[in-house]
């Protein structure tokens, strides 16, 4: 990313291309109020994008709407509109095995149809940037926000960031695609966040400088071919593996598959440095903790201050990557837990379920409260739970039965 | 490519396989090698798993030596036998998900052109006739309404073989095959109409026993989608395991199916046939001139 030959100097819209630690970590922030959408447009403005390829579903459609100004105004290489999300990620798939660096949206039903694309994306190691707007799923149809398409993307090989605020979207869209594009990570990253909470609200958000722009990708910094004969001819496959019913074909499979996984294993120590830390503490010595990602952790910490005012001390774990996953990050902050309240905004729990995975004494963790099909998570809600994990008696709150 | 990139690097020419030091002296990269002078040099695509006396690897064989620049070529295609093949050629072959390639090829064309411009990075489709006609129909149709500037090439065997010769859209009515155990209900599917009102620059029908018809499609369809617009050619490719054609009358009965329902038939826009003519001098194409006025 950081080629110092090309730092300095301009891209073809008249951006410098600027150190991303320099652009990111050290250059002046200049204080927006805008929607997250229109945060998704100003950090693709300043990510030397060579193709988006974009189709319609709410809650992702104005982002990806927004991006097409950008390509008008010459920001983006190439841009259309696909067929279906399953076409978009096909295209996705193409302009990155040619060498370009490719930004997509997509949400919900979108997800499930462009699923098959994401552990192929993975397993030919292109660093897809795919934002995830998350929303329901079918059936019954409901456009409103949920996060359960997260479950499935975390088994797809691909890394996996949850984002909480527009703050957290602007940045990480930026610092995604310099952990992603790392040669020993060189993986698609799903960048997601709680669809309308933070596409369609309205937030302060600190940018960077808008004649400031990432370094180009540079696809010959790939561990795998890039697909512009400018490689060596040779042959991609001496046999198909895939028709081939003995050991060493198993053997290679599973060991690419492997291959997949220790990258994101890889990818941490970038991450890290990125992100300052997969999870960021608040009180971390309280006996009583809320561990969620996304507005989930807002709305925990809305908890965490109507508790306080009753004499109830919580701490709060704001999990930032669910791929890689912060095992022993986790495992330290709960050391000394005595209750681990998970809020979530899906009806199957994933984050609990994960948590419980991850360290001992799981009966610790209390999974919920959930709410999912759109419902909002109230905070009083998280505060009830708190009360009845810890002992206290809690008034019940209208409407949810004696 | 740069040719450099061909050549070995110092020191190392008797360490490489000898396979690859043909390619390397022997291989057509940076030639203009043609169909007439197979045998004589190393083919992009030699060894290859598939059935003896399939006629669908003959075909490819033709196709790629008839790419006009092999060192320039990157092919795409889905789930298939053909895939089998294809993917032992010493060109990349991207395979993404089934029935894709088209948009996998929109992005990979675009992708390429954003990074290298006017120089020509030929990006074509060989797919069957499932992954075209049925799983990937969708993305076929609207790469050729966007105007996708590369070539399709139907290998048409007009059957799943690779799965074990289930019904597809391109089998022809009646037929007996897996999941039509009475017999397909409905029409071969007229791709080629479908072409042709999607707005393919050129499209072609073709059989693989005359060799240099092949190559000449080819080589014209990868020429014009460079700048034109989409090129679509669709190959009778017979399956003779499915359709228990003897290995010996393989060629005969390509020759049957071209007489019956197979005809070589060819279209080029006129923007194509201009194209051909100003940039590559094919003066079939050349616009006759005008009759003189003559003075009344």
């Amino acid at each position: 990313m950081s080629d110092p030959v090309i730092i300095g100097t301009k891209n073809k819209k008249g951006q410098i291309i600027t150190d991303p630690r320099i652009m990111m970590n050290e250059a002046p922030r200049t204080p927006s109020f805008f929607t997250g959408s229109e945060v998704i447009k100003e950090a693709v403005r300043r990510a030397n994008v060579d193709v988006m390829v974009a189709y319609p579903i709410t809650p992702q459609s104005e982002a990806a709407a927004l991006c097409g100004e950008l390509f008008a105004e010459g920001y983006i290489g190439d841009y259309f509109r696909g067929e279906s999300e399953f076409a978009v990620m096909s295209q996705c798939a193409g302009a990155a095995f040619g060498g370009a660096r490719v930004f997509t949206t997509t949400a919900g039903p979108g997800t499930m149809r462009a699923m098959e694309n994401f552990p192929m994306w993975a397993g030919s190691r292109l660093p897809i940037q795919c934002i995830v707007t998350c929303r329901g799923i079918n059936s019954p149809l409901s456009i409103q926000p949920d996060t359960i398409e997260i479950a499935y993307l975390m088994n797809t090989g691909m890394l996996v960031w949850h984002a909480e605020t527009a703050q957290d979207f602007y940045d990480w869209i930026l610092k995604g695609y310099v952990v992603s594009e790392e040669p020993d990570v060189h993986l698609p990253l799903a960048l997601c966040c709680d669809g309308f909470f933070v596409t369609h609200t309205k937030d302060v958000v600190d940018l960077t400088p808008v004649d400031m722009c990432l370094p180009p990708y540079d696809p010959y910094r790939s561990p795998v071919p890039c697909m512009d004969m400018e490689c060596p001819p040779v042959r991609m496959m001496r046999d198909p593996f895939v028709m081939k019913s003995n050991y060493i074909s198993y053997a290679t499979h599973a060991s690419w598959q492997q291959e997949v996984w220790a990258a994101a294993e890889r990818s941490r120590k970038h991450t890290i440095a990125w992100l300052d830390g997969l999870i960021e503490i608040e009180d971390g010595d309280a006996a009583v903790l809320i561990i969620s990602s996304g507005t989930a952790v807002s709305q925990g910490r809305e908890a965490i201050r109507l508790l306080a005012d009753e004499g109830v001390r919580v701490g709060l774990v704001k999990v930032k990557t669910l791929r890689p996953w912060p095992e022993e990050e986790l495992r330290e902050a709960t050391k000394h837990a005595s209750h681990i309240i998970v809020p979530e905004f899906n009806v199957i729990g994933w984050m609990a379920k994960e948590i419980k995975a991850t360290i001992p004494r799981s009966e610790r963790v209390v999974a919920g409260p959930r709410v999912c099909g759109g419902m909002t998570l109230p905070p009083e809600v998280i505060v009830e739970e708190v009360k009845k994990a810890i002992g206290m008696r809690s008034g019940v709150l209208a409407g949810r039965g004696g | 490519m740069s040719l450099d990139y061909v050549k070995f690097s110092p020191g190392f020419e008797s360490f490489m396989p000898k396979e690859y030091r043909d390619m390397v002296e022997h291989g057509p990269f940076g030639k203009k090698t043609t169909v007439s002078q197979m045998g004589n040099f190393k083919e992009i695509l030699e060894e290859h798993p598939m059935c003896a006396g399939c006629a669908m690897t003959l075909f490819i064989r033709l196709a790629i030596v008839a790419f006009p620049n092999p060192e320039d070529t990157i092919t795409v295609g889905t789930a298939g036998c053909g895939r089998l093949a294809i993917s032992q050629a010493a060109i990349p072959f991207v395979y993404g998900n089934y029935g894709d390639q088209n948009g996998v090829a929109s992005g990979l064309s675009r992708g390429l052109r954003i990074r290298f411009g006017d120089k020509p990075k030929d990006v074509v489709v060989m797919a069957g006739d499932g992954g075209t006609a049925d799983i990937g129909f969708q993305q076929v149709l609207h790469s050729w309404f966007r105007r996708e500037r590369f070539t399709t090439i139907m290998l048409d065997n007009e059957v799943y073989g690779n799965t074990g010769g289930q019904e597809s859209g391109m089998t022809t009515r009646g037929a007996v095959l897996k999941m039509a155990p009475l017999g397909k209900k409905f029409e071969k599917m007229d791709m080629v109409a479908m072409a042709k009102i999607a707005g393919c620059a050129y499209i072609a029908t073709v059989v693989p026993n005359n060799p240099r018809r092949v190559e000449s499609c080819i080589k014209k369809a990868v020429l014009i989608a460079r700048e034109v617009g989409p090129t679509y050619i669709q190959a009778y490719t017979s399956c003779n395991i499915e359709y228990a054609i003897p290995t010996d009358q393989v060629m005969a009965d390509a020759k049957a199916v071209e007489d019956d329902r197979y005809k070589f038939a060819e279209y080029v826009s006129e923007d194509a046939k201009a194209y051909l003519s100003e940039r590559y001098g094919y003066k079939e194409f050349a616009q006759k001139p005008v009759a003189a006025i003559t003075n009344v």
